[in-house]
């Protein structure tokens, strides 16, 4: 130390230097102030990111989906958050909403594009074109450097583990009923038997349990309840939803 | 000096095994860190560089590298640290050895555990936050089992004050735990799944208030902590101000909280909280140049060494990175620049100059000063400090240019429209085939530093394996 006379200042926390539990117990005041300003109001209606009418939740099929996207480290080339940009509108499509991550757990909206943004990337492309992307990345966007990922067609989900998922969801938050817990299995039955019709209308043979089935049905319906929730936010009288940052 | 005075009088009290222990282990968790983020920016630059395998995509092995570099090489760099400098500065020995022990292999464990969950895609997707809900549950046992050996030590200590060092390591151990157990609060659904309690971007805010201090209480405090101790030490100089530790201490640590936003920038988190989030990022600038000014003032009269000691080469330039990144952070979460930067490579370049300019080069600067006390064995290849300081450097160089490059590229190209009001590059895949040079320089510069870290990997073991110095402990040639 090179302060040879100590007053005011380096006196007082000279003091303070001696007393390591008064020490420990101002360091965590001094860290918990910043983070409890800024996320407890989250919380709130009025301060927080809000709701927007006509955002659904996922179904099973589509939460499957959403954790093989999750399982795949997906969000770490790929971002979910369209910034009010005109550039990005003209890229990507409308700019997001906070209320359109009402049901996201854990959000997904990811740091970097080393590929596109994919939150409006529901229903741009058929069905077959996710198919042959996942397979072969090139097939339909020459030049790409994303992975390709043959073994999405021959690995298969467990339609049981999904009421596990949609029950811990449901406890966090996302409004499931009972009913739809209960139907789960067999409502992700109908969805993948859906995409595998519209599959093989293109001429694509695929098992309904494959995970690629259910990673279509996630990507398919991404941005799609925000793009309708906020058109009709346009059309509905001043402050009804979808302006609600 | 000090430093003999200490051994005479007390040197069996201290525990230095444990040191030892973890010395080790930050060696080889960096040669392993380093490596999976080599293969990565491979994969990059050759796409096919996941061979096919599922296990090696980029999205599953980026979070082996994020947290093999953060928790196993820059953890266990802190633990060396901290176990040596906590007990020499409070004249006692670690509170209790049980724990110590516990501590280390719990670590290890962890370490371990992550590397045979991510390959296989078990995830949580929070960024530095990936691991599995039991593991988390694994970190926080370890995490308390440190806590209660820090603080035990701190009780019994046999020195009134506490020395600056040690400020910075409270923070360390008490910011962690809270970051940690906020952020990964979780309803689990399986033994490997589990959805997190907050939703959309109240859990966006959640995990960048984590994600961000992390950066700020992982990667910053407890190393300012090992500069506060180290630096004086090997440079021989007491620190240059007391009055700007005091103040920089209790700034950092209170302004670095408010910074998580600057992650959201333009995001539809409410406005008021990105506004709170830039204005404290920006503030973030004074108390982290208080601290990098401290430190490379503390080697006024000692600049003559540092041309020809490559410890204090190591020590200078990771100060100097310090400063360099925590003004690009600032920078980078000004909203204009941030419209730009957000997204891009920049990100990355700003993260390494971090991670490796100042994370990694204090390390290696403290591993090749206590490898020959810890030991008692002069550095079996004296020479190749120096060369692993500037393979490291050079590195760091086309590390961080490539990455500016790249992403003032495709930040601009993303943006950019033609005369006619449309964009100009409407093709995405367009801008990622403009990044390919960039991909390999980074490559380059990443095989550098690699090569370095494997130098000194080689150099630590050889001299363990080589002779004891006899009689007298760590000559001076062995610096």
């Amino acid at each position: 130390m090179s302060d040879t006379q100590e007053r005011g200042l380096t006196a007082a926390h000279r003091i303070l230097e001696g007393k390591g539990a008064t020490f420990a117990v101002l360091t965590t005041v001094a860290i918990l102030i910043g983070g409890l300003v800024e996320i407890v109001p989250l919380f709130s209606e009025r301060a927080g990111p809000g709701t927007l009418p006509g955002i659904h939740p996922y179904t099973a099929l589509e939460v499957a989906g959403r954790d093989l996207y999750i399982k795949e480290g997906c969000y770490t080339c790929h971002s979910q958050m369209i910034r009010p940009m005109r550039a990005e509108v003209l890229r990507y499509g409308e700019w997001s909403r906070a209320g359109e991550y009402a049901y996201e757990h854990p959000f997904l909206l990811g740091s970097r594009r080393i590929g596109p943004d994919l939150q409006r990337v529901g229903g741009k492309y058929p069905d077959a074109w996710h198919f042959e992307h996942m397979r072969d990345p090139r097939s339909t966007s020459p030049g790409s450097i994303m992975p390709a990922y043959p073994w999405m067609n021959r690995r298969s989900i467990d339609p049981a583990d999904i009421q596990a998922s949609l029950r811990a969801l449901r406890r966090v938050g996302v409004p499931y009923t009972d009913q739809e817990i209960a139907a789960a299995p067999a409502d992700l039955q109908a969805q993948a038997q859906g995409i595998v019709a519209s599959l093989k209308q293109a001429g694509i043979d695929t098992p309904a349990d494959r995970e690629i089935v259910a990673l279509i049905a996630y990507l398919q319906r991404l941005g799609k309840d925000g793009r309708a929730a906020i058109a009709a936010g346009e059309t509905a009288p001043e402050g009804a939803g979808a302006g609600t940052r | 000096m000090e430093y003999t005075a200490e051994r005479r009088t007390t040197e069996t009290a201290y525990d230095d095994a444990i040191v030892k222990q973890f010395l080790l282990a930050t060696v080889i968790w960096a040669v392993v860190g380093m490596l999976a983020g080599v293969w990565i920016a491979l994969e990059l630059a050759y796409w096919k560089a996941n061979l096919g395998l599922p296990w090696t995509t980029f999205g599953r092995l980026r979070p082996l590298h994020t947290n093999a570099v953060i928790f196993a090489f820059g953890g266990n760099i802190c633990f060396t640290g901290i176990y040596y400098s906590l007990q020499r500065l409070l004249k006692t020995r670690m509170w209790s050895d049980t724990l110590s022990r516990l501590h280390f292999w719990g670590w290890q464990l962890i370490i371990v555990a992550a590397a045979l969950t991510l390959p296989f895609g078990l995830t949580q997707s929070k960024e530095y936050a990936e691991l599995i809900w039991p593991i988390d549950l694994l970190i926080t046992v370890v995490w308390v089992i440190f806590a209660v050996n820090f603080f035990g030590t701190i009780a019994v200590r046999k020195v009134q004050h506490l020395y600056v060092a040690i400020w910075f390591y409270m923070s360390f151990v008490i910011t962690i735990a809270v970051l940690h157990i906020v952020n990964s609060l979780a309803v689990p659904a399986t033994i490997a799944r589990s959805y997190p309690i907050y939703a959309g971007l109240t859990d966006a805010l959640v995990q960048w208030w984590y994600g961000h201090n992390a950066v700020g209480f992982f990667l910053t405090t407890p190393f300012l902590g090992l500069m506060y101790y180290f630096l004086p030490r090997i440079a021989e100089r007491p620190v240059y101000s007391y009055r700007l530790s005091i103040i920089h201490f209790w700034a950092l640590i209170f302004l670095y909280i408010w910074a998580g936003p600057h992650h959201l920038l333009y995001s539809a988190l409410p406005e008021w909280a990105q506004t709170l989030g830039m204005t404290f990022s920006i503030m973030l600038l004074a108390p982290s140049w208080g601290g990098m000014i401290n430190g490379l003032l503390t080697l006024r009269g000692a600049w003559d060494r540092v041309r020809t000691d490559p410890i204090l080469k190591f020590l200078v330039v990771a100060v100097s990175f310090y400063g360099m990144s925590t003004f690009e952070g600032p920078m980078m979460s000004i909203r204009a620049v941030n419209s730009l930067s957000h997204y891009t490579n920049w990100t990355i370049g700003h993260v390494h100059s971090g991670a490796l300019g100042w994370n990694g080069m204090i390390a290696f600067g403290i591993i090749y000063w206590l490898t020959p006390k810890l030991w008692n064995r002069p550095l079996a290849r004296p020479s190749w400090p120096t060369t692993h300081f500037w393979l490291a450097t050079i590195g760091i160089v086309l590390y961080t240019v490539s990455m500016w490059a790249a992403g003032l590229t495709e930040g601009l190209q993303w943006r950019a429209f033609d005369a006619t009001g449309q964009l100009k590059y409407p093709n995405f895949v367009d801008i990622v085939h403009q990044l390919q040079p960039f991909y390999v320089l980074r490559l380059l510069g990443g095989l550098l530093y690699l090569t370095g870290a494997i130098m000194m990997l080689v150099n630590v073991f050889r001299t363990i394996a080589g002779p004891v110095t006899a009689p007298a402990p760590a000559p001076a040639a062995a610096r």
